[in-house]
């Protein structure tokens, strides 16, 4: 199926206003949805006879910037015995220092495959996974601090007493450099 | 930003807690921590493994030790820049991840198609040569999991050729930046056809030694036959690619699926697992993937050397980076492009903006991280030997599952 005919079938079975907004950019075209429906949606789209997305490609966290103000997550599905592929996106605002982090519905029941991608976003971009069924940091140290993959982000000082940036950090620390 | 507690006063278990807690261990049970610096877990993973007695009850993976921030640095410089990093993703299959890497940027720069085809047989050759000696490793380090020493110091043999002959390439062992944007470093060192025909020659053989020393061995076939049994449906829904999914028996190969490069001009068959000696999609399966993987390589990479030396010779006026572009700068989209590698699909999304040179977001999606997701799943009710086993014929590479 094309990109036009599974957009039609989304829209038909859950109404136009599902459709926020659309990209037809040539190389993959996209849709965004709104949150609350996306998990309906992924599951029609997994289960539909039509469709049968049973792959997940992969799951992408992406941060807009503090001035777009949004956080997106990028969901590339793919369906194997039908060989098409469809792109779906879901965008949240972005939280600010003492807010709570944002919240998107877990796609990790339909595949499970999600289940360490949303760890991995909820890791580095800082979006929770509302009834993911183990939501911890997966790359980075339980204990670390913020979200390393928002654009604002800056470098803990330290890290258990170990310096984190490193430059000139050999000077900092009293290192003058070979002396042979 | 409020400061995280933890339970634990110690700094390796703040940084990585246990999900199961100690105190609260049912009769008979007991937690075994396997790893993180352990030569069978294949780098840095480490288990948290609940057993009773030799049964293993459940299995939790910790990973994140070799994570080295791939993305936050791809986020600050140029695409062409990128590529040294992106070898040390995996860094056993280098050539395999920077051609999905070029071929990716290169779909957005509209260059794909028009490179000179000498550059696309140049690129699949030593592609294939790389995931030659990426299986060689991993049905080598398998058989020594699993306690054969043999096969081992047999494929690392041969594996050295392929390095010396990828050496006399690109200058470098194993992380090349030998494939770049639009094209090639260097064409080909002059008599490297030849000798890459004689390395073929006398590869052939040993790779019927290794089938009957190891692959059909009796011991090997009773520890690895019917164990970790990975169904199909299951393999699916976890995103398992490459090895780990054509073991389960699906031919889905994404060198004949997408077709990219010149593969759908090339003859190659794509073994799957047949359940030959237990059920299909057990540890037995997956090795005889790879062990056939490697003929069909053998296959490929002949009819290149024969591109290379009738249709598309060296000639004088070839140039390698004819088209490579001054300036990489794609226009504002975005692309999710992927390949397949030794271990399975390797995908990377880009969001360009238009207005520099710098990806907005480049995400690295890599085949083992979804590969190794399943293994609490065919674990479960093993032995801890068994556990071994698993963790092997998944063939991990930790710098591209952390990243």
């Amino acid at each position: 199926m094309t990109f036009e005919e599974i957009k039609n079938l989304l829209v038909a079975k859950f109404g136009p206003e599902v459709i926020l907004a659309e990209n037809l950019q040539p190389l993959m075209p996209y849709v965004l949805i709104p949150k609350e429906e996306l998990a309906a949606i992924c599951l029609e789209l997994h289960d539909n006879e039509q469709t049968y997305f049973d792959f997940l490609s992969c799951q992408t966290g992406i941060d807009n910037g503090p001035e777009a103000g949004t956080l997106e997550v990028v969901y590339n599905l793919y369906s194997i015995p039908f060989e098409h592929s469809f792109c779906l996106k879901v965008q949240v605002p972005r939280n600010t220092e003492n807010e709570p982090l944002p919240e998107i519905p877990t796609v990790s029941h339909i595949w499970r495959s999600a289940d360490w991608h949303e760890r991995e976003i909820f890791d580095l971009i800082g979006i929770q996974f509302s009834g993911h069924p183990d939501m911890r940091r997966i790359l980075c140290a339980a204990n670390w601090q913020g979200h390393p993959l928002r654009k604002d982000y800056v470098w803990p000082e330290y890290y258990h007493d170990i310096k984190v940036p490193y430059e000139k950090h050999n000077e900092d620390n009293g290192f003058k450099g070979e002396r042979w | 930003m409020p400061e995280v507690t933890s339970k634990y006063t110690s700094y390796l278990l703040q940084a990585e807690p246990n999900l199961h807690d100690v105190n609260t261990l049912q009769s008979g049970e007991m937690l075994i921590n396997m790893g993180p610096q352990h030569p069978s877990m294949h780098g840095v993973l480490r288990l948290e493994t609940l057993t009773d007695g030799e049964i293993v009850k459940e299995v939790v993976p910790h990973i994140g030790y070799l994570h080295r921030c791939f993305e936050k640095h791809a986020e600050s410089m140029a695409y062409n820049q990128s590529i040294p990093y992106v070898d040390r993703l995996d860094y056993l299959a280098a050539m395999n991840s920077e051609h999905v890497w070029c071929m990716g940027v290169e779909k957005m720069l509209g260059l794909t198609g028009q490179l000179h085809k000498r550059v696309e047989y140049i690129r699949v050759l030593v592609a294939e040569l790389n995931r030659l000696a990426s299986h060689f490793v991993a049905i080598g380090t398998y058989a020594i999991d699993i306690g054969a020493f043999t096969p081992f110091l047999w494929l690392l043999r041969d594996r050295e050729h392929i390095q010396r002959l990828l050496e006399w390439v690109t200058g470098a062992r194993m992380l090349y930046n030998y494939i770049w944007v639009g094209g090639l470093y260097y064409d080909l060192p002059v008599g490297f056809e030849e000798k890459c025909q004689e390395f073929i020659t006398y590869l052939k053989p040993k790779l019927v030694e290794i089938q009957q020393l190891l692959i059909e061995n009796k011991i090997f076939v009773d520890r690895t036959a019917n164990v970790g049994v990975l169904p199909l449906d299951v393999a699916i829904n976890y995103g398992c690619t490459g090895p780990m999914l054509r073991g389960s028996g699906l031919k889905y190969d994404l060198r004949r699926v997408d077709g990219y490069s010149v593969y759908p001009e090339l003859e190659f068959d794509i073994p799957v697992g047949t359940g030959k000696m237990g059920t299909v999609g057990d540890c037995w399966d997956r090795t005889e993937v790879r062990a056939l993987e490697c003929d069909e390589s053998v296959k490929i990479i002949e009819q290149c050397l024969k591109r290379l030396t009738t249709d598309y010779k060296r000639s004088p006026d070839f140039n390698p980076q004819e088209m490579c572009p001054k300036k990489i700068r794609p226009a504002e989209q975005e692309l999710y492009f992927r390949g397949e590698t030794p271990r399975g699909e390797l995908g990377f999304y880009f969001r360009a903006t238009g207005k520099t040179d710098i990806p907005f977001r480049s995400h690295a999606r890599s085949g083992c991280f979804s590969n190794l997701s399943v293994l609490p799943e065919i674990s479960r009710g093993r032995m801890i030997a068994d556990l071994i086993a698993i963790v092997g014929s998944v063939d991990i590479v930790m710098g591209e599952l952390d990243r």
